[in-house]
């Protein structure tokens, strides 16, 4: 007899996720992924005005804070013909880097790391030995025996009060955690010290966007100008906090970050035999060097893998409409006009709530049947999984030099061959991997920025189609980029200098839908599949591979109408 | 006000627990030693437990998550001070909340069930996120709960509620218009509790950080304006405490972003800046302790710790008229004072005046004039 185990709230993730999984002898044999809160913003959209639309996507989530405007702004200027000034892009890439290794960072620590990290454990750690090998494995300068000793000193009057906080009622001594005391004081250490660096790091948001979260964007450029020469600019004393909070950034992931990955991985290696889940992987590339209509200068590559098969990079057109990119609803609480399934193109997509589900409260979901607010995008008919792990392969298959010496460093240091990528603990190390790669690239970006100031070009806006006046009556457009989580694009139509329609197929879509009318899972579901589970009260071993994804559900559930408005009785009725 | 909080601060420590149980001192220091024990510590361990069961204890705090995209959650995390470390292990004990907390699914509701039973009347709600009210509340579900009935639940027992940011305080981005799922603000669902509105897009940090270690270091709710917002936070427009100011006064504006006006850093008025209509810190507290903040790196103001900002766009057309040019004004004043000539309305009124004749601001297709000068015009 199966037993049926429910998880939800799937905790230290972005939003409201559910999973359902079946357990058999031990193992996963069937798993089901919701995302129980929806908002609406499609509907929203609507009828406002396209340079508007970034800020509103912004919100659509404030973790991967930038990713949405960064796809917003993009989506108008594809469709209205518009190039940035170099200096716009730069600016652009820099924020993208900072963000990227921020949030890998917060995700490896603050997210991901108690399902590894045993904190009750670091209580009976000896310092001394901590140290030692603390030091064998960085030069980061805290790494005393009386830096440990005191956070293991704090770490001890605070489970002695008896109020646990956020680590309360966990996972205690759970069999599956396999780290020597000493290395989970140093992940307690690291925990910490990774919570006052992510604050500061990001300050980099500020400076060219004001704020963070939600940094300020702007359709035609960036709004910051550049002014050598006055107080209330870009000018040199701001450009310098920039490249200091850019080499901070450096030096934790390569002195903290990378380092505590190669020394957790080796405990944790029957991962690399777990959560394997979909073949296929998808990347849209981002990071342009040379303007972004030119593909071939982006630092990571656009396509698609088939298969686990790395000596093919297929071709990805997001304004396909006849065999590319679809949405399907067959498990998700919508009504497509179409009937159940076929699939449709974003630009040509729509959307209906209707929520079938059971009422609150509720033990079970109907999976038989639509089970979440998620729809389920396929490439070509295809489940695909998107995310660092998808841009490492694109990035390998395609030969990006700079990926492809990054991956096989980090495989050699493991000494581990490449198939072990395809896994839970593959997909934690393709996130470092690339960290390493976006912190060295935004120093890369910063110093060809100076490059550019100092050489006279400092404009980092294009007035040309600012005014709607010069705009054609109808436009489409795409705006394509990676977010940390994966492959992001928002389809605009825009119509009589309104927003006619928007739609936004974002990373946790693609990996944590439902499954389609076929039958296919999508990635969650698929990686579950045979995942242990040692004591099925206790969803240690699912959060683990689910983590490894680095959920984000408030960008995953969004909704679109084609043409014609929902109204609110229409809503309430359901 | 002062809803007087102190009972939820100076809660009995777990020696108190244990000796209003009976527990002997002996048996107490018999029980420090032997968790010393359990725990695989070292011998001076033992005195460290007795003293950290002996002292006060955090208070209990619930952060409920709805219809929200987390970035409260990420702003309260840049904190710089208190760090949001010293917050967590020293002063609160955070025992819910589905970013940070180590428990999932069963765990952690039981987490939140034993704090709001055994902490009842105690603790603190935290709110991020509206609560749709379409659909019978299935637009957002948690645990297989509504967020409806959640909501309701947790505030029950709650000593005081804190909603984070425009979501929880009004509804924020998913309350636009048409608002499709009837997202809806705390207070619109709670009446009985003290509710603090921080609000913001996010809210500043340190402006977080802030409201918490006000009510634990001054044991009572911070005053508070009529929209529930903490006025040492939100009694100041953006406009008043712009460094940026003098140039609107001067009448020196940016007419489109980087031009040679936005490159010296004038006023973003005429490309739609909302600060003389939003009431928030950020021109002195600013953003990422201190770093910056929109109107410094050359963006206008989006008005995000207003309610519905989002529907008073478009966002780079500028503000046709806003009430009281004073500094003196805040959110009340402006909302009692509205048609009356006060003094400072009269001084606003000539500086417009001046500004206008100068012709540095000219009318928008559709606008006319005289309305920017007319202050009795503006909406509550």
């Amino acid at each position: 007899m199966n037993e049926r185990i429910v998880v939800d709230p799937v905790t230290r993730i972005e939003g409201h996720l559910r999973i359902e999984a079946e357990v058999k002898d031990g193992r996963i044999v069937d798993a089901w992924s919701a995302g129980t809160m929806v908002r609406g913003l499609e509907i929203i959209l609507k009828g406002r005005d396209p340079r508007d639309a970034w800020a509103f996507c912004e919100r659509v989530c404030g973790v991967c804070t930038t990713v949405h405007a960064l796809a917003s702004v993009r989506s108008v200027e594809d469709a209205l013909g518009i190039n940035v000034p170099p200096a716009a892009e730069l600016i652009r890439n820099i924020m993208y880097t900072i963000q990227n290794v921020q949030d890998h960072v917060v995700h490896f620590y603050h997210l991901h790391a108690l399902d590894w990290v045993d904190v009750v454990s670091a209580l009976k750690a000896d310092p001394k030995e901590t140290s030692r090998i603390a030091q064998s494995i960085s030069h980061w300068p805290k790494s005393s025996p009386q830096y440990f000793a005191d956070i293991q000193k704090r770490l001890t009057g605070f489970v002695a009060s008896g109020q646990l906080g956020i680590f309360a009622n966990a996972y205690w001594g759970h069999p599956a955690y396999k780290l020597p005391a000493e290395i989970n004081l140093i992940g307690v250490a690291h925990y910490l010290e990774a919570l006052e660096w992510q604050k500061d790091v990001i300050k980099i948001h500020a400076i060219f966007g004001g704020k963070n979260p939600h940094p300020n964007y702007l359709v035609g450029g960036m709004p910051c100008s550049i002014n050598i020469d006055e107080a209330n600019a870009i000018n040199a004393e701001r450009l310098a906090l920039v490249g200091k909070l850019l080499k901070d950034a450096q030096d934790f992931v390569e002195q903290v970050y990378y380092p505590d990955l190669l020394a957790v991985a080796p405990y944790y290696l029957e991962w690399a035999g777990i959560g394997g889940g979909l073949s296929n992987y998808l990347c849209y590339g981002d990071l342009p060097t040379a303007g972004f209509s030119n593909i071939d200068s982006f630092k990571f590559k656009r396509g698609a893998i088939l298969n686990r098969n790395l000596n093919e990079v297929l071709p990805v057109d997001a304004k396909d409409t006849q065999s590319g990119i679809e949405e399907f609803v067959d498990h998700s609480w919508y009504d497509y006009s179409v009937g159940e399934g076929k699939g449709l193109h974003p630009w040509s997509g729509e959307t209906k709530l209707n929520y079938s589900g059971p009422k609150t409260p509720y033990k079970n979901l109907d999976v038989d049947k639509k089970y979440s607010w998620l729809k389920t995008p396929r490439w070509k008919g295809h489940a695909m999984e998107v995310g660092p792990l998808s841009r490492m392969l694109v990035g390998y298959a395609s030969n990006q030099s700079e990926i492809k010496a990054a991956v096989t460093e980090t495989l050699g240091a493991l000494n581990a061959p490449a198939s072990v990528l395809f896994s839970t603990l593959g997909r934690t190390a393709a996130r470092g991997i690339e960290a390493r790669l976006t912190a060295k690239w935004g120093l890369e970006f910063y110093n060809s920025l100076l490059k550019l100031i100092k050489d006279g070009d400092t404009r980092t806006f294009t007035k040309d189609r600012w005014d709607p006046e010069t705009w054609p009556k109808e436009a489409k457009g795409v705006g394509m980029s990676e977010a940390p989580r994966g492959a992001l694009a928002h389809w605009i139509v825009i119509k009589d200098k309104k927003i006619e329609n928007y739609q936004l197929v974002v990373p946790s879509t693609w990996n944590a839908s439902p499954r389609d009318a076929t039958g296919q899972r999508s990635a969650y579901e698929a990686s579950l599949i045979g995942t242990p589970v040692h004591d099925t009260k206790q969803p240690l071993e699912i959060i683990r591979t689910i983590h490894s994804f680095d959920p984000c559900l408030a960008c995953a559930v969004h909704l679109y109408e084609d043409g014609k408005e929902v109204s609110k009785q229409e809503l309430a009725a359901q | 006000m002062n809803y007087g909080i102190e009972e939820t601060i100076q809660i009995p420590t777990v020696y108190d627990q244990m000796v209003s149980r009976g527990v002997s001192r002996r048996d107490f220091l018999k029980f420090c030693a032997w968790m010393s024990a359990y725990l695989g510590m070292e011998h001076s361990g033992s005195a460290q437990i007795a003293q950290a069961i002996q002292s006060k204890r955090r208070i209990p705090v619930v952060w409920m998550h709805f219809q929200e995209c987390t970035c409260c959650s990420e702003s309260f995390l840049r904190s710089s001070h208190p760090i949001v470390a010293d917050i967590l292990l020293d002063k609160i004990s955070l025992d819910y909340t589905e970013t940070l907390q180590a428990a999932a699914g069963y765990q952690a509701e039981e987490n939140l069930q034993d704090t709001i039973t055994k902490y009842k009347g105690e603790y603190l709600m935290l709110v991020e996120g509206s609560i749709p009210m379409g659909a019978d509340g299935n637009y957002c579900v948690v645990g297989g709960k509504s967020a409806i009935d959640t909501v309701r639940e947790v505030a029950a027992g709650a000593k005081a509620i804190i909603a984070w940011g425009n979501c929880a305080c009004s509804g924020c981005v998913q309350a636009a218009n048409p608002n499709p799922t009837q997202a809806t603000p705390v207070s619109a669902i709670i009446k009985d509790k003290p509710i603090i509105n921080v609000q913001g897009c996010p809210p500043i940090a340190e402006v977080m950080a802030g409201v918490l270690v006000h009510l634990l270091t001054f044991d009572r709710i911070p005053q508070l304006d009529s929209l529930g917002r903490p006025k040492a936070f939100y009694s100041r427009r953006v406009h008043d405490t712009c460094y940026r100011r003098p140039n609107f006064d001067a009448g020196l504006f940016v007419e489109s972003f980087d031009d040679e006006n936005a490159r010296k850093g004038y006023c973003l008025y005429k490309v739609g800046c909302k600060g003389p209509t939003t009431y928030n810190s950020c021109g002195v507290i600013k953003w990422n302790n201190g770093t910056s903040y929109p109107i410094q790196s050359g963006h206008p103001c989006l008005g995000c710790s207003e309610a519905k900002f989002w529907d008073n766009g478009p966002f780079y057309q500028r503000l046709e008229s806003f009430p009281g040019f004073g500094v003196e004004s805040t959110a009340d004043n402006i909302g009692t004072t509205i048609g009356v000539a006060t003094l400072a309305g009269l001084a606003a009124h000539a500086v417009a005046t001046n500004v206008f004749k100068r012709n540095t601001i000219g009318p928008q297709p559709g606008e006319k004039p005289e309305s920017i000068e007319d202050d009795s015009k503006t909406s509550s």
